[in-house]
């Protein structure tokens, strides 16, 4: 038997963040807002890390944010993504203040810097909802 | 320690207690207290466990745990030992570190790339491993891009690091890597995570490294120098993923340093030694800047002129350090502090030794711990 090609790990949504997921298959980018304080927030545990309120609600935000660190990836790590080598690892600042890990699309990597505006562009791996930025004209 | 097959951790973990009781001149009856540090294996359960007291056959101990705090770990089991033992709970304390990662054939990158490789991240914190983030390499890779861009450090900063510890390395017998580096080595060395080049991450040992604290008053009558606690410290940032916090280039180092200079009573210029968790070059050059040796932003300046290496003005990672010598978490750095303030540092002893800061960290410079030592009573 063929082995089955490698898949790209992506991440699956659990209790906590299937409207998050689910808001990105339909390309829009939701923050967590903490019914206590208002702290927004990319959820990682049920209460607000700032008060320790449960409760959140969930806002559609801009998509926008800016590069706040990026490395080359050139490390065979995992075999999906070796064809993909060297490939951008990013993390984005919103404008709202959370920060999420993504790739940079639309701009070859030795143009990527630090404090570049990018918009988030919600991309596929199969069914699942990938959030990718790509630099804002 | 190094690629050493064919033991468990527990294996090694006894193998470097035997050692330690013998060298201090203990019986194993004399041991009354037991606290264990799995590395890298502890966290798929193959790591070394607390059947480490019966492999050891240790059955009235005083103090017994099984800490983990990643890097910081190994400082950390020194503090715990001597407040255990300035409280009266127990006398002659081993601390233990043990790891075995590597297997035959394998690379030091599928040794630690197994925890990306896990199927099924999810939610928020899924995301990293959805955007091709795996393993400690793309963390602190992002840590020193964070810092170049913000500070103007250097490729060739971040390198004048990795030769400098080689240049120690040289002098260890116990060094994996033990040929001279240049400069221009550093930088053909091949990517791993842009701005990380191989010769800008640790190595991956198996091993282990065991380090006994006894009282001061019976430790002064024991057969080797005994090196003393002057100042115990700890930070812990944790991952902060928002804006406004910058984990990345100040670290836990800072709230450790106010402790541990605060308890011995010393500044960073009295510093004589430093040995630093040293995972990857830039976590040097961060905890040079938190405990400051310089300002903020001034590390890349601060270690390019080579005063790190043999006959610079601050010795720093004198045994190679975890780029050259081995990993052992954090008992590198703090194994190569006890043998420089014990004065058996051989060909690279330093010539003064009287305090000598040993630091370490762990997660993505989320957890810090550091002591200050010295061949000195206090």
């Amino acid at each position: 038997m063929a082995d089955s090609p490698p898949v790209k790990p992506v991440s699956q949504p659990d209790e906590l963040t299937e409207p998050f997921f689910a808001a990105g298959k339909e390309g829009r980018l939701l923050l967590a807002t903490c019914d206590m304080c208002g702290e927004m927030r990319l959820p990682t545990s049920p209460t607000c890390p700032t008060c320790l309120a449960e409760g959140i609600s969930w806002k559609e935000v801009s998509g926008r944010g800016t590069v706040y660190t990026f490395g080359i990836m050139h490390q065979r790590y995992h075999p999906a993504w070796e064809p993909d080598l060297p490939y951008n690892i990013a993390v984005v600042e919103l404008d709202e203040g959370p920060r999420m890990p993504a790739n940079i699309i639309g701009v070859p990597n030795d143009e990527i810097v630090v404090g570049m505006p990018v918009e988030v562009v919600w991309e596929h791996e199969g069914e699942a909802p990938v959030p990718r930025f790509r630099p804002v004209a | 320690m190094g690629r050493i097959y064919g033991k468990s951790s527990t294996d090694f973990a006894v193998d470097a207690v035997r050692l330690a009781i013998a060298d201090a001149g203990l019986e194993k009856s004399d041991i009354d207290g037991l606290l264990i540090n799995a590395g890298i294996t502890g966290f798929s359960g193959q790591g070394v466990s607390l059947q480490l007291q019966n492999a050891l056959g240790m059955g009235n101990l005083r103090l017994l745990n099984h800490m983990n705090a990643a890097g910081s770990t190994a400082a950390q089991m020194v503090q715990y030992a001597t407040m255990a033992i300035d409280a009266g709970m127990a006398t002659h304390v081993v601390c233990v570190f043990a790891d075995a990662p590597l297997q035959q054939g394998g690379s030091s990158a599928a040794a630690y790339g197994n925890a990306g490789r896990r199927a099924g991240p999810t939610g928020i914190l899924g995301l990293s491993a959805g955007a091709g983030h795996f393993g400690a390499n793309t963390s602190y890779a992002l840590a020193a891009r964070r810092h170049m861009s913000l500070y103007g450090t250097t490729q060739d900063q971040l390198g004048a690091i990795a030769v400098a510890e080689r240049s120690w390395a040289t002098m260890n017998p116990h060094a994996k890597m033990r040929d001279p580096l240049t400069l221009e080595e550093y930088h053909a060395s091949r990517w791993i995570v842009e701005p990380l080049h191989l010769l800008d991450c640790c190595l991956v040992s198996n091993g282990a490294v065991a380090v006994i604290v006894s009282p001061p008053e019976q430790a002064k009558d024991m057969p080797q120098p005994p090196v003393y606690v002057h100042g115990m410290g700890q930070g812990h940032p944790g991952d902060s993923r928002h804006a406004g916090d910058s984990p990345e280039t100040e670290t836990g180092a800072r709230l450790a340093a106010e402790t541990v200079f605060g308890m011995a009573g010393v500044g960073p210029e009295d510093i004589d030694v430093c040995e630093l968790y040293d995972c990857y070059t830039y976590t040097v050059l961060v905890t040079l800047e938190d405990y400051g040796f310089c300002k903020k932003g001034e590390g890349g300046a601060f270690v390019e002129d080579g005063k790190l290496g043999p006959g610079g003005s601050l010795p720093t990672n004198t045994g190679g350090g975890q780029l050259s010598a081995y990993y052992m978490w954090g008992m590198t750095p703090l194994s190569e502090a006890i043998i420089q303030g014990r004065g058996q540092g051989g060909e690279r002893q330093v010539e003064k030794n009287d305090l000598i800061l040993s630091t370490g960290n762990g997660g993505a410079l989320s957890y810090h711990a550091s002591l200050i030592l010295s061949p000195h009573a206090n």
